[in-house]
C-alpha cells in the first residue's frame, strides 16, 4: 500500500521529467485526449503559451530554439492536432532545428481502432523526425524524455517527437523507472579527425584563392567567434549560406555575403573561380550549387567539415572530409596554423574587390524600394536586435540587406521555404528574450497564413515589430513567372487582401500604414518607441525583384542582375 | 554491384518499417531483405542485399548507421563472409521424370521434405549461384511453385 501511494501521475512524471531537462516554457494547444496532462500543468512552474493553430506552436518552439540555441517543445493533441504540426516538423528536421514535438494519442487500447481524433502521427511524421517514441507505459517517460532531449540536441539537432496515449497520461499512482538512457545504437560525431587537420593548414597555405563557405553548421556549434579569428587571421573571404547569416557579419572585411540563388555577385564569383573551398557545416543544399554539384566550384580542392557523415560527398565531390563539430574543428585547424606559411591572398583581394565594386546593386535611396526599406530598419532597429522572417520576396530583402551581427538573432525558414514561419517564429523569440527587441520581416502572402497568432501576442503582450512588405501579390511567384514564363501571371493576385493596419487594430495591435519614401523613417522609429507591438504596412510596388538571381539549370555565375 | 550489408538492430516494434522507409525514401533498392533475433534477445540482425556502385552504398550505410535503432552496419560482400539461402521448389514430376527430378535434386545435395502424386517439394541451401542454378536444371521438369528466404550472412572468423 505505501508503495502504491509514492506513486504520481503519468501526466505529472512527463512534466516533472520535462523540468528536468530544463523546460521552462511549453507551445501548445489543447484537446480530448491531453485533457489529464493539462490538468496537472496547473500545478507545474511550466509555463504554457496557447497558440491559435498548432502549426503556430511548432513554429513558434522553433524560433524559441533558434534564438537561445536550446531544445524547443510544443504540444498538441491527437488527430488534427498532431497533423497540424507537420509542416512545423519537417521546417524543423531540414534546418536540423533541436524540438521535442509531444502529441496526445488515443489509450493505448484503442490504437489502430480509427477511433475518433486518431492518427498514426509516428508512421506520418517517420521521415521527418529524427527519433520518434510511442509511450506505451508510463513508468519509461523518465528516460523516454532523456533520451529524447539528448537525440534533439546532440550531433546533427533535429525534431524528436513523443507520442502519449491518454491513458499512458492519466494513469495513477504510477512509480516511474530510473531515467538512465539505453541509446546503444545512437552515435555523435563530434572527436575531430585529427590526422587531417594538419592537411587542411597545409592545403590552405599552398592556396592563393581560398573560400571558407559558412552555413547552419556554423551556428549550431557556436562557432562564429572561432569562424571570426580564422578569418582575421587568414584573410580568407567568407561567404555563407542563409542559415549561416550572421555567422560572419556583412559588415566584416572579408565577408562576401550570401552565397547562391539569391547571393551577392561577388560571392557567386568568388565560389567558382576559387582555388580551395572549405565548407563548414553546410549541405551543398540546391539553392547555393543549382542543383548542379559536379558543376559546382570545379576549379576548387573542396575540404568539407560536418557533423554528419551523411552529408560528406552527397553532392559534391570533396578531396578531404572531416566528420566533427565546426567549432572543434575550426579551432584545431586554427592551432595547426601557426605551422605553415599564410596563403597569399593578394591578387585574390584585388580581384574580390574589383568583382564587388563593379557588381554592387545600386538602388535610389529616395524611392520606397525594399533595399532601402531594409537598411532603413537595419540603422533603426540595429543589428542585435533578433529578425524572424516569412517566406518569398522579403526574405532574401532582409538577407541580403539586414545587417545582422548574431547568427541566434536570426530565424528564418531556410530548407522546407514554409510561408507562415515568420510571426509565430517571433512569438517563439520574444518568449525565450523578453528583453531583447524583436522584429518580423514579413510579405502580405506569407503574413495571411498565420495572421491568426495576432491573438497571441495580444494575448502575451509580446512587443514584436512586424514589417509588413504589402505588394498585393504573392511577389516571388511573380518575380519568376516575369522571368521565366513570358510574364504570364497565373494566380499571383492577392484581391481581397485585408486592410492590415485595422486587422492589427482589431487585435489591440498598434498599426501605422506607410505609403511613401519619407513615411519610412518616422514609422519604423515610431514602432520601435512604442513599448507593445505593431505592426508597420508598407506599401511596395509589385514589380519590385529581388536580384541578384541565378536561374534554374544555370551555373551561380549565370545572374540575372537587373 | 550487389552488396550484402548486415544491419544489427533493436529488436522493437516498428523498426523495419523505419528502415524499409529510409530505402524507400532516400530511392535505394531492396533486393532482399531478412530480419531474425540474434544471439542477444535486445537485438535482430537484419541481411539486407542492395544493389548500387560505391557511393550509394557507402550513402546507404551512413544512413543506416543514422537511425537510433541501428546499432551497427557492415558490409558481408567479398570473401570475408560466408552467404546461404534457403529455397523450398515445388517441382512437377510424372513417372518418366520422377527419377531424373530426384537425381537432380541429389546433384545439388536437396532434400525432398513433400512428396505428393503429381509434384514433389525440395529444400535446398546453398549460395545463390547455386540455387539459381538448381532452379535453371529443374526448370524443364516443371517449376510450381519457388520460395527462398533471401540472403543470410556471417563473416569469416580470421584465420
Amino acid at each position: 500500500m505505501s508503495e502504491e501511494k509514492a506513486g504520481i501521475k503519468g501526466a505529472t512524471i512527463l512534466l516533472n521529467a520535462l523540468q528536468q531537462e530544463g523546460v521552462d516554457v511549453i507551445f501548445g494547444y489543447p484537446g480530448g485526449v491531453l485533457l489529464p496532462l493539462y490538468d496537472a500543468l496547473l500545478d507545474s512552474p511550466i509555463r504554457h503559451v496557447l497558440g491559435r493553430h498548432e502549426q503556430g506552436i511548432v513554429f513558434a518552439a522553433d524560433g524559441y530554439s533558434r534564438v537561445t540555441g536550446k531544445v524547443g517543445v510544443c504540444l498538441g493533441t491527437s488527430g488534427p492536432g498532431a497533423t497540424n504540426l507537420v509542416t512545423g516538423i519537417a521546417n524543423a528536421f531540414l534546418d536540423s532545428i533541436p524540438l521535442v514535438v509531444l502529441t496526445g494519442q488515443v489509450s493505448t487500447g484503442s490504437i489502430g481502432s480509427d477511433s475518433f481524433q486518431e492518427v498514426d502521427i509516428i508512421g506520418i511524421t517517420m521521415p521527418i523526425t529524427k527519433h520518434s517514441y510511442l509511450v506505451k507505459d508510463p513508468r519509461e517517460l523518465p528516460r523516454i524524455v532523456k533520451e529524447a532531449f539528448y537525440i534533439a540536441r546532440t550531433g546533427r539537432p533535429g525534431p524528436v517527437l513523443i507520442d502519449l496515449p491518454k491513458d499512458v497520461l492519466a494513469q495513477e499512482n504510477v512509480v516511474p523507472f530510473s531515467n538512465e538512457m539505453k541509446l546503444k545504437g545512437y552515435k555523435v560525431f563530434g572527436q575531430a579527425n585529427n590526422g587531417k587537420i594538419e592537411e587542411v593548414a597545409k592545403v590552405l597555405s599552398e592556396s592563393r584563392k581560398p573560400v571558407l563557405y559558412a552555413g547552419g553548421g556554423v551556428v549550431t556549434a557556436g562557432a562564429e567567434d572561432v569562424l571570426r579569428l580564422f578569418a582575421d587571421k587568414t584573410a580568407v573571404p567568407v561567404v555563407t549560406t542563409l542559415m549561416g547569416i550572421g555567422s560572419l557579419p556583412l559588415e566584416h572585411p572579408n565577408s562576401l555575403g550570401m552565397v547562391g540563388m539569391h547571393g551577392t555577385v561577388t560571392a557567386n564569383y568568388a565560389v567558382d573561380d576559387c582555388d580551395l573551398l572549405i565548407a563548414v557545416g553546410v549541405r551543398f543544399d540546391d539553392r547555393v550549387t543549382s542543383g548542379m554539384g559536379h558543376r559546382f566550384a570545379t576549379k576548387a580542392k573542396v575540404v568539407h567539415i560536418d557533423i554528419d557523415p551523411v552529408e560528406i560527398s552527397k553532392v559534391v565531390k570533396t578531396e578531404i572530409q572531416i566528420v566533427g563539430d565546426a567549432r572543434q574543428v575550426l579551432a584545431e585547424i586554427l592551432e595547426a596554423l601557426p605551422g605553415f606559411a599564410n596563403p597569399d591572398v593578394t591578387d585574390w583581394w584585388n580581384q574580390l574587390r574589383d568583382w564587388r565594386e563593379k557588381n554592387t546593386i545600386q538602388y535610389d535611396k529616395d524611392r520606397l524600394t525594399p533595399p532601402m526599406v531594409m537598411e532603413c530598419l537595419g540603422e533603426i532597429a540595429g543589428g542585435d536586435t533578433i529578425v524572424t522572417t516569412d517566406v518569398g520576396q522579403h526574405q532574401m530583402w532582409a538577407a541580403q540587406y539586414y545587417p545582422t551581427v548574431n547568427p541566434r538573432n536570426y530565424a528564418t525558414s531556410s530548407g522546407l521555404g514554409v510561408m507562415g514561419y515568420g510571426l509565430p517564429a517571433a512569438i517563439g523569440a520574444q518568449i525565450a528574450r523578453p528583453k531583447d527587441k524583436v522584429v518580423l520581416i514579413t510579405g502580405d502572402g506569407s503574413f495571411q497564413m498565420s495572421i491568426q497568432e495576432l491573438g497571441t501576442i495580444a494575448q502575451n503582450k509580446l512587443p514584436v515589430k512586424i514589417i509588413l512588405l504589402n505588394n498585393g501579390v504573392l511577389g516571388m511567384v511573380r518575380q519568376m513567372q516575369k522571368m521565366f514564363y513570358n510574364e504570364r501571371y497565373s494566380q499571383i493576385e492577392l484581391q481581397g487582401n485585408p486592410d492590415f493596419v485595422k486587422v492589427a487594430e482589431a487585435y489591440g495591435i498598434r498599426g501605422i500604414s506607410v505609403n511613401s519614401a519619407d513615411q519610412v523613417r518616422g514609422a519604423l522609429e515610431e514602432a520601435f518607441k512604442h513599448p507593445g507591438p505593431v505592426l508597420v504596412d508598407i506599401t511596395i510596388s509589385e514589380h519590385e525583384n529581388v536580384l541578384p538571381m541565378v536561374p534554374p539549370g544555370k551555373d551561380i555565375t549565370e545572374m540575372i542582375v537587373r | 554491384m550487389l552488396h550484402t550489408l548486415a544491419v544489427l538492430v533493436e529488436n522493437n516494434p516498428g523498426v523495419l518499417i523505419r528502415v524499409a522507409g529510409l530505402f524507400t525514401r532516400r530511392g535505394y533498392n531492396i533486393d532482399s531483405l531478412t530480419v531474425c533475433q540474434t544471439e542477444d534477445t535486445e537485438l535482430s540482425r537484419m541481411t539486407i542485399v542492395v544493389n548500387g556502385d560505391d557511393q550509394i552504398i557507402e550513402q546507404v550505410r551512413n544512413q543506416l548507421s543514422k537511425l537510433v535503432v541501428v546499432h551497427s552496419v557492415s558490409d558481408l560482400t567479398g570473401e570475408s563472409a560466408v552467404d546461404r539461402e534457403l529455397a523450398l521448389i515445388r517441382i512437377q514430376v510424372s513417372a518418366e521424370t520422377r527419377s531424373a527430378v530426384l537425381q537432380t535434386v541429389d546433384i545439388f545435395r536437396g532434400r525432398v521434405v513433400d512428396m505428393g502424386r503429381t509434384n514433389i517439394t525440395v529444400e535446398l541451401t546453398g549460395d545463390i549461384p547455386k540455387i539459381d542454378a538448381f532452379v535453371h536444371a529443374i526448370q524443364p521438369y516443371g517449376l510450381l511453385e519457388l520460395v527462398r528466404t533471401g540472403k543470410v550472412a556471417i563473416l569469416r572468423s580470421e584465420a
